[in-house]
């Protein structure tokens, strides 16, 4: 049953996979028959399709194991892509723990006060309309007149764009449990805290962990914005700043790193789905323990 | 004399009896690693690492910042980093800006003044296929010009009025990117580009109809230097207001010295600079940052004034053309640039027994650099 279930997930990637290749390949096949032109038509493709707009999928394979250049050291790209992305991981992984731990905070306020609720939701609603670019340069002159690391205010770019969901289904799921629930909860007398543990965060987590999936793979766009915006020695953003001033001259490269920062949301996602998948067997286990005794 | 006075007081914190030791020895220590102190400062750059900051990059890695006592941390620019934003805000001791940009900001209440003019030429040019025609400014009539904006275009449009021209009604004037792409495609028909970055770039791409590189022959150049529009690039920022703090003059001058010994060092140690670039974790590859490396020579040697000295008659020109265009309301005042600090640095150099305007013979010949494709 549970190999099936990682045999179809396999399947299905590499059916995914292929169908993006043929799409892309098959457009460019077309653009290079009617020079690209809609078949039939005159109405001119939204994209040219020579290789220099768009390299043949196999290129942009093969690109990855060229050698390129980091610092002192030689190495495939693709292993230069793993480096880097493993940086910006580090980035996202830190204001996404930040913008969960801010989120969670704000619904858990938001719950407890309703003067907090109505006084709050509209700013957490309005953050999200400030454009990046004009945040990214106050963060970092902020930062650096605190002696914070430009990498924690990359991090911090992450975490802007991570709380909000957070924060908005955290407060969703808190209030979710059923009035008798919490009556029952009354009854027992429970302190507010018992109630919160006990009933509204469990509850909260199914709607929760859709938002952390949003949460994960914005903290990971966070990052590599931040890395573009405020510039860093290192990162997949650098790679991609670099590699797009160049394309030109390489855009395999530009697409290849493209792909890398695709794959590195892809692998926070599926951390997300995994830490879902744990937590909820989980309770299914008590759930289950609790109609046996019952 | 600042500089006595700041370790005095250094050491005044530390101990009386180091004090006298200090002002003892310090004349002769300038620039020789005999520190009592290090300062930390930081530099913000206005791009990624690349051979056009190759100076500051070979000042860390040779230890001459540290010969001058100080620790820099260099810091690379990102899409939105202004450097001389940076500086005017506090969150770093200097920054390397184009002149006219830095005027503009400067002009809006930025309290920053130039220090060292390190490039002594514009790099900017503005490229177009050699068929189609453009020789000189007044051929942009009629076609399609690529520029980058945020100030990149001042030298352009001033040079396109100078022909007579209006531009945006006489030619097409449109945003480009930073890759040639536009060109390349011919969906434009004069890019803006840097002698020692994009201008490489065209010559590191494939021509389709050949198989082989594009060439220098394929391509028609318009130099501002010639045109006479040309205005200053790179110079060293520091902030005004900090200026009047005996301190701040005193890590300024070293910085000044030091970094113009860095520019020094990579006029005499080409290879080596090379080197500490790619070392420094630049993705271009070696070939396209021994071309920009030898460019940016071209840009700094020889100095008739000396490394880092202003050179007036070319400030003056970056002035007019900048207020003409209505891109500065009016002349910066006397205080926008000093020569103090690259005056000091060259007398530093001078008894280090360097040349400090790579006029005498030998001390700077052009290189003929190879292009390999994609600038591997």
């Amino acid at each position: 049953m549970k190999g099936g279930r990682t045999l179809r997930v396999v399947v299905t990637t590499i059916v995914a996979l292929l169908l993006v290749v043929a799409l892309w390949e098959g457009y460019k096949w077309m653009g290079g028959q009617t020079d690209d032109h809609w078949p039939g038509t005159s109405i001119e493709l939204p994209t040219s399709t020579d290789d220099l707009t768009m390299p043949h999928a196999t290129d942009i394979a093969g690109e990855l194991f060229e050698e390129v250049r980091d610092g002192r050291a030689r190495l495939p790209l693709y292993l230069f892509l793993l480096k880097k992305g493993w940086y910006t991981f580090q980035e996202a992984a830190i204001g996404f723990s930040f913008g969960l731990a801010i989120g969670l905070g704000l619904a858990i306020l938001m719950l407890r006060w309703r003067v907090a609720e109505r006084g709050l939701l509209p700013w957490i609603n309005v953050s999200q309309t400030v454009p990046l670019i004009a945040l990214a340069p106050i963060i970092v002159t902020w930062g650096r007149l605190n002696d914070i690391p430009d990498i924690l205010s990359i991090s911090l770019i992450a975490t802007y764009l991570t709380f909000f969901p957070v924060a908005v289904s955290a407060l969703r799921g808190l209030q979710s449990p059923d009035t008798a629930h919490l009556e029952l909860m009354r009854s027992y007398a429970a302190p507010w805290r018992t109630t919160l543990f006990k009933l509204r965060l469990p509850a909260a987590r199914a709607y929760l962990f859709p938002a952390l999936k949003l949460a994960a793979t914005l903290s990971v766009v966070g990052a590599i914005v931040g890395e573009i915006s405020i510039g860093t020695k290192t990162g997949l953003g650098r790679a991609i700043l670099e590699y797009a001033q160049r394309y030109a001259v390489s855009p395999e490269r530009l697409y290849a790193s493209v792909v890398g920062a695709a794959i590195l949301g892809l692998s926070v996602f599926g951390m997300v789905n995994l830490a879902e998948r744990l937590v909820m067997k989980r309770t299914e286990g008590v759930e289950r323990a609790d109609r046996v005794a019952a | 004399m600042k500089n006595r006075w700041t370790k005095g007081v250094v050491s005044l914190v530390a101990a009386v009896a180091v004090l006298s030791t200090a002002c003892g020895s310090d004349e002769a220590a300038v620039g020789t690693g005999d520190c009592e102190s290090v300062d930390a400062v930081s530099l913000q750059l206005q791009w990624v690492t690349q051979a056009q900051f190759a100076g500051y990059y070979a000042a860390v890695d040779n230890g001459i910042y540290g010969d001058y006592c100080l620790d820099v941390t260099v810091l690379e620019g990102g899409v939105d980093i202004v450097p001389q934003q940076q500086l005017a805000s506090g969150a770093v001791d200097f920054a390397v800006s184009w002149v006219p940009k830095a005027l503009v900001s400067r002009e809006q209440g930025a309290d920053i003044v130039n220090v060292a003019q390190v490039f002594q030429r514009s790099g900017t040019l503005q490229v177009s296929w050699a068929d189609s025609g453009i020789d000189d400014p007044a051929d942009f009539a009629g076609k399609i010009v690529g520029n980058w904006g945020w100030g990149n275009e001042f030298e352009l449009l001033a040079g396109a009025r100078q022909a007579g021209l209006d531009p945006g009604s006489d030619f097409d004037l449109v945003g480009q990117s930073f890759d040639m792409l536009a060109l390349l495609s011919r969906e434009i028909d004069a890019a803006q580009a840097m002698i020692y970055n994009e201008y490489a770039q065209i010559l590191e791409a494939v021509n389709p109809a050949t198989g082989a590189l594009y060439e220098a022959s394929d391509l028609s150049v318009i130099d501002w230097n010639d045109v006479g529009t040309a205005m200053l690039q790179d110079a060293i920022w520091a902030s005004g207001s900090r200026l009047s703090d005996p301190g701040y003059q005193d890590i300024t001058t070293r910085f000044v010295a030091a970094s113009l010994e860095g520019w020094v060092h990579c006029r005499d140690n080409f290879d080596d600079c090379v080197d500490v670039v790619l070392n420094n974790g630049s993705a271009l590859g070696a070939s396209h940052q021994a071309w920009q490396m030898n460019e940016i020579n071209n840009l700094i040697w020889p100095s008739d004034g000396g490394v880092g000295m202003m050179d007036e008659d070319m400030w003056a020109q970056t002035v007019a053309v900048a207020t003409s265009s209505g891109d500065l309301e009016a002349a910066p005042d006397s205080g926008a640039y000093t020569t103090t600090y690259a005056s000091a640095a060259q007398d530093t150099l001078r008894a280090k027994g360097i040349d400090p305007a790579g006029t005498m013979q030998g001390s700077w010949n052009p290189r003929d650099i190879v292009l390999n494709p994609r600038g591997e």
